[in-house]
């Protein structure tokens, strides 16, 4: 029987002592492989999971209420904290849909940036996520490998925007900042590295005798089970389904770009994980293109909408009326027009969406962030069962959830 | 005299507005412009009862009333192909209209269509989980829940699943204030050692950049040099060494006599 006291609280719903002959397992909140605050209440038959209850709220900033309570652009740097490894995923996300309730467009040479950083980024997440996911199944060489080619890609985002992890480079309306000289060159030797690195990876794992009997069969999500728990991102395109939003529902500059959206029909954690590899070289490609793009762009970066966005610099510093109008954009923050938008953008982990309301005030009346670990670690209620309890950590590492995006 | 400040608001307002400022709208087009939209309202509405319908911003807008919504969310996954439920929350209009708009944000797989649709649930009332048809819905629900206190019934687990499961009140209606309420200031404090215990703990500080003088244990002092954790609330020893460089550029020099200590913030 429990003895609650202060400390103890009674659980209502759990019997740590039963009759019959499973076992309770308390997985996390400390749990290294759970790669941040994940609790998970594991009943266990023998060493098969019978039922699994995820249990989130230990990050928990209530991001949706500072939004309500902050003017759009206070907000914005906020959403790096959300998927912290690919902040500018979340950036962008945000930015887009402000810019389409605005109904604004940046320019050219501000979406080529965006795209490269968003691309850059995407790089950095899945090279993350592969460090990880290897670590957490005992590959640790590969945790050292990623992290270095890693670090590349994070000097490069430092070099654009002085930040590592949120970078907030991407501004509602545009970017700050134009590319540093040399920055492309940079850029281009990271991909040369990062090519060679890759066969690296893959020679040390795809064919992995141990890699292979830890991840193959191993979290099979079906296209059904996809379907209805609304999986997106790598989780879906590994159940077969060939959806990705920067193809299928394109937005940006992703209609020009030339790229390919590899689908696994294998269903389980080895197909994903070949998914992200081929993901990094498709990042890879686009990269490239990108390079060819910048230099015949407009040197423009910021989108001319003077209710909305600021005058650039020197016209500020030369205008009065822009003066001021920086000035009320600044105290009082924008004024969008009243309607709701929803805007989803492929980040890496998945479908990322902001639902915006704005009633026509400076603050944002309803601020909801659809964020793909949210739905990717509930389906750990369905996937954990049936599955061995040394599956449930490769699991986890290869489903890519990040918990500043789950409880925000 | 006080100032008014509404209590079924208290989320930050702006400060000043344009009597004359009238805001435009996010343009709404007819149901027609679009043909998939049109054939799939064309069905939905001669099969089932639909409130108002239009197209705002690439989505189909359908306000249904909160009977229908397993109904309406029956036909679209099994008629229309509308195979997911991306996302599903309510949006607080106590304030104004007593009650929330729920919305639940659709995607169609092969039509590459994105659809919303929308109820109004009064106060008191309940809707129906959708947990049945669209597993997604499972913990959204209970988020929605959680944040807004909308309250759903036939769902399968229905707890709170991102504030603890004693919290009080829910944290995303518009009455709740940013800075949490009094229970939330003292929630760990009574959880842990028991409301007796507020006056020995005292208040949960809550300014990140807080600096407490005299904590020796927690934070060096300004431009002086003492030992970890001596208490110096009686007696501060002069110590004169100070690692400022001198002419350093765009440095000030720490003029400690001239430090003033802030009670609070703002």
């Amino acid at each position: 029987m429990q003895q609650p006291n202060r400390l103890k609280p009674f659980f209502e719903n759990i019997h740590f002592e039963r009759e019959d002959n499973t076992m309770m397992v308390n997985f996390g909140p400390q749990h290294p492989s759970a790669h941040g605050q994940l609790r998970l209440v594991l009943e266990l038959q023998g060493e098969e999971v019978v039922k699994s209850r995820p249990m989130i709220g230990y990050l928990h900033r209530g991001m949706e209420k500072m939004a309500e309570n902050m003017i759009y652009n206070e907000f914005l740097p906020t959403t790096d904290r959300m998927d912290y490894i690919a902040a500018t995923s979340n950036n962008y996300g945000y930015a887009l849909a402000i810019e389409q309730l605005l109904g604004i467009e940046a320019p050219r040479r501000a979406e080529i940036i965006r795209t490269m950083l968003l691309e850059l980024n995407r790089i950095t997440s899945h090279l993350f996520w592969l460090a990880t996911h290897a670590l957490d199944v005992g590959a640790m060489s590969m945790f050292l490998y990623c992290f270095r080619e890693r670090e590349y890609a994070m000097d490069l985002i430092e070099d654009y925007c002085g930040a590592r992890l949120t970078h907030s480079a991407v501004r509602i309306g545009g970017v700050p900042l134009d590319l540093p000289a040399n920055w492309i060159d940079d850029c281009k030797s990271f991909l040369e590295v990062l090519a060679k690195e890759l066969k690296t990876y893959e020679g040390l794992l795809t064919e992995n005798r141990i890699w292979k009997m830890r991840l193959e069969n191993v979290g099979v999500i079906t296209p059904k089970m996809a379907k209805e728990w609304a999986c997106s991102g790598v989780a879906l395109r590994g159940s077969g389904i060939k959806w990705d939003l920067r193809k299928e529902m394109p937005y940006g500059l992703y209609p020009e770009l030339k790229f390919d959206i590899p689908v696994s029909n294998t269903c389980d954690a080895y197909g994903r994980y070949k998914i992200c590899i081929a993901e990094i070289k498709e990042s890879a490609k686009i990269l490239e293109q990108l390079f060819l793009m910048y230099p015949e762009s407009d040197s423009q970066l910021m989108a001319h909408a003077p209710n909305y966005i600021s005058a650039p610099k020197e016209q500020i510093m030369t205008q009065n009326y822009s003066l001021m109008q920086h000035f009320v954009l600044v105290t009082q923050g924008m004024r969008p027009p009243v309607g709701e938008v929803y805007v989803a953008t492929e980040s890496p982990k998945g479908e990322l969406g902001y639902f915006v309301v704005s009633d026509g005030s400076p603050y944002a009346y309803r601020l909801k962030l659809r964020t793909p670990s949210f739905q990717h670690t509930a389906i750990l209620e369905e996937l954990l069962v049936g599955c061995q309890l040394a599956d449930v950590v490769t699991i986890i590492g290869n489903l890519n959830i990040v918990f500043g995006e789950i409880d925000r | 005299m006080r100032k008014y400040t509404p209590k079924d608001n208290v989320q930050r307002q702006a400060y000043f507005s344009d009597r004359f400022f009238v805001s435009p709208n996010v343009p709404r087009y007819e149901i027609n412009e679009d043909e998939i939209f049109a054939k799939d309202f064309e069905k939905i509405s001669s099969e089932l009862p639909i409130i108002d319908s239009y197209i705002e911003h690439t989505h189909l807008v359908l306000h249904i009333n909160k009977d229908d919504i397993v109904k309406i969310m029956t036909y679209l996954k099994n008629e229309l192909k509308y195979e997911m439920l991306m996302e599903l929350s309510a949006v607080d209009y106590l304030a104004s209209k007593d009650g929330y708009e729920i919305f639940y944000e659709m995607l169609s797989l092969s039509k590459h269509k994105r659809l919303r649709v929308k109820c109004f649930v009064q106060k008191d009332e309940t809707i129906e989980s959708v947990t049945s048809l669209y597993k997604s819905a499972n913990w959204s629900e209970r988020e929605m829940y959680d944040m807004l206190g909308v309250k759903v019934i036939n769902h399968p687990n229905m707890k709170r699943i991102i504030m603890p499961d004693d919290w009080y009140d829910h944290p995303l209606k518009k009455t709740y204030p940013l800075q949490g309420d009094e229970v939330a200031a003292w929630y760990e404090v009574d959880k842990i050692f028991g409301k007796e215990a507020r006056d020995i703990i005292g208040p949960e500080q809550r300014d990140p950049a807080a600096i407490d003088r005299y904590d020796t244990t927690r934070f060096a002092r300004l431009g002086h040099e003492v030992p970890n954790g001596v208490d110096i609330s009686e007696f501060e020893p002069e110590t004169p060494i100070s690692y400022q460089e001198e002419n350093a550029p765009l440095l000030k020099k720490l003029k400690p006599e001239e430090s003033v200590v802030l009670k609070r913030r703002r």
